[in-house]
């Protein structure tokens, strides 16, 4: 998909007036809070309460005590997109909601993270070629950072989804963290 | 016809009227001072955290208890046994000489309501084949899980036995499996190890 010129100005604006992205090189003490940071934000991550099909029911289960969703420093469900890191896509995304989701994403602070749970909110999932409701696939509205399979997929998927996800925020550090390009409109 | 409101049928209903309080318990003396009821409250809560936390540190230096300190499966070290029929990743069943069983009949691509399935057909020069698969891609990121595939297999080619649940990408691309991948996985029965291994470096990229 080619991006609109007002788009790409945009986008060029926001990497442009970031704070700290690119303005430092790789030095010991950049380097050494960098990874501090990255090991408290992944350790705390915090999803945000949200819903949209039967994959939601498996997210309680893996929040729930069999699971234990807090041994990874990620029970805490908040409320409001406001004080999330991650965002759960769990279920379908139909065309009406998925107005909604991104209206929620770009309600989130950064860095934000997103996670694609199931396959309906991958691509569309069983309704991939015939659904006429149901967008395909999440990433085409916000950026995901993460897939899981299933259908819905198994606490055990969600997790593994999670542990991937803590391992790409330690990864990608502070300076390295590409901020969510903006979109017109 | 349809009934007016006159011809509505009246049901003569007897409402049988259960004074709660009857089925109320009377309370004690003590009961109803509410204090010594709550102490009992934070006494059974007290005992059940001090005999879990007890469990735990017997579990911890190695001693094994009756129970378990805790519900939870700590996931990635203690994985939780599932059924025997769970529906868990595909694999392609081999011939003994490790071509797969697969005839490229598309009778799985058929019966796929998610279409995640895609088959490659050509041919071969063994009479008794006629048709193998040239290439045998499943995306994972559309598959349901549904299992129709293996039950419209007519050579027991395809199963759902290897009881990989764990699959998680960075990418849509890492999810779509090709058919060496496919021809090298197990049944859950014959691994040795965990699976996750596996996983790791197949969707991890």
């Amino acid at each position: 998909m080619g991006k609109t010129q007002t788009e790409k100005k945009l986008t060029e604006k926001a990497e442009n007036t970031l704070p700290l992205e690119g303005r430092h090189g790789n030095n010991v003490i950049i380097t050494s809070i960098d990874n501090v940071l990255a090991w408290a934000r992944k350790s705390s991550l915090w999803p945000m309460t949200f819903g949209l099909a039967c994959c939601a029911i498996e997210m309680m289960a893996t929040a729930a005590s069999r699971y234990d969703l807090d041994r990874f420093g990620m029970g805490v469900m908040r409320a409001s997109p406001r004080q999330c890191d991650l965002m759960i896509v769990a279920g379908t995304v139909t065309m009406k909601m998925a107005l909604r989701v991104k209206r929620l994403y770009d309600q989130m602070p950064e860095p934000k993270y997103v996670l694609s749970m199931g396959s309906c909110a991958t691509c569309g999932g069983p309704y991939w070629k015939h659904g006429y409701h149901v967008l395909k696939g999440v990433d085409q509205i916000v950026p995901v950072d993460v897939y899981v399979a299933g259908c819905p997929p198994r606490p055990e998927a969600l997790l593994e989804g999670m542990m991937l996800l803590q391992e790409k925020v330690q990864r990608e550090a502070l300076i390295g963290k590409k901020l969510a390009p903006m979109t017109a409109g | 016809m349809a009934l007016t409101e006159t011809q509505t049928p009246r049901v003569n209903r007897t409402v049988r009227v259960v004074n709660v309080s009857e089925r109320r318990r009377t309370l004690t003396f003590w009961e109803r001072i509410y204090l010594p009821e709550v102490f009992r409250g934070l006494i059974l809560t007290a005992r059940h955290f001090f005999v879990n936390l007890a469990r735990h540190t017997l579990n911890l230096v190695g001693i094994k208890t009756a129970e378990p300190g805790a519900a939870t499966f700590q996931y990635p070290e203690v994985v939780r046994p599932h059924a025997p029929r769970l529906r868990s990743l595909h694999r392609l069943v081999p011939r003994p000489d490790g071509t797969p069983r697969c005839v490229a009949c598309m009778m799985c691509e058929t019966a796929c309501p998610a279409y995640c399935i895609s088959i490659v057909a050509e041919e071969v020069d063994d009479p008794d084949i006629e048709k193998r698969p040239r290439s045998f891609t499943i995306d994972l990121g559309r598959c349901v899980f549904c299992g129709f595939c293996v039950e419209a297999c007519p050579e027991d080619a395809i199963r759902m036995d290897t009881g990989i649940t764990q699959i998680a990408s960075l990418s849509r691309n890492g999810m779509i499996l090709d058919i060496k991948t496919l021809l090298a996985l197990k049944a859950e029965s014959e691994q040795g190890g965990k699976p996750v291994d596996f996983l790791q470096q197949q969707f991890v990229s």
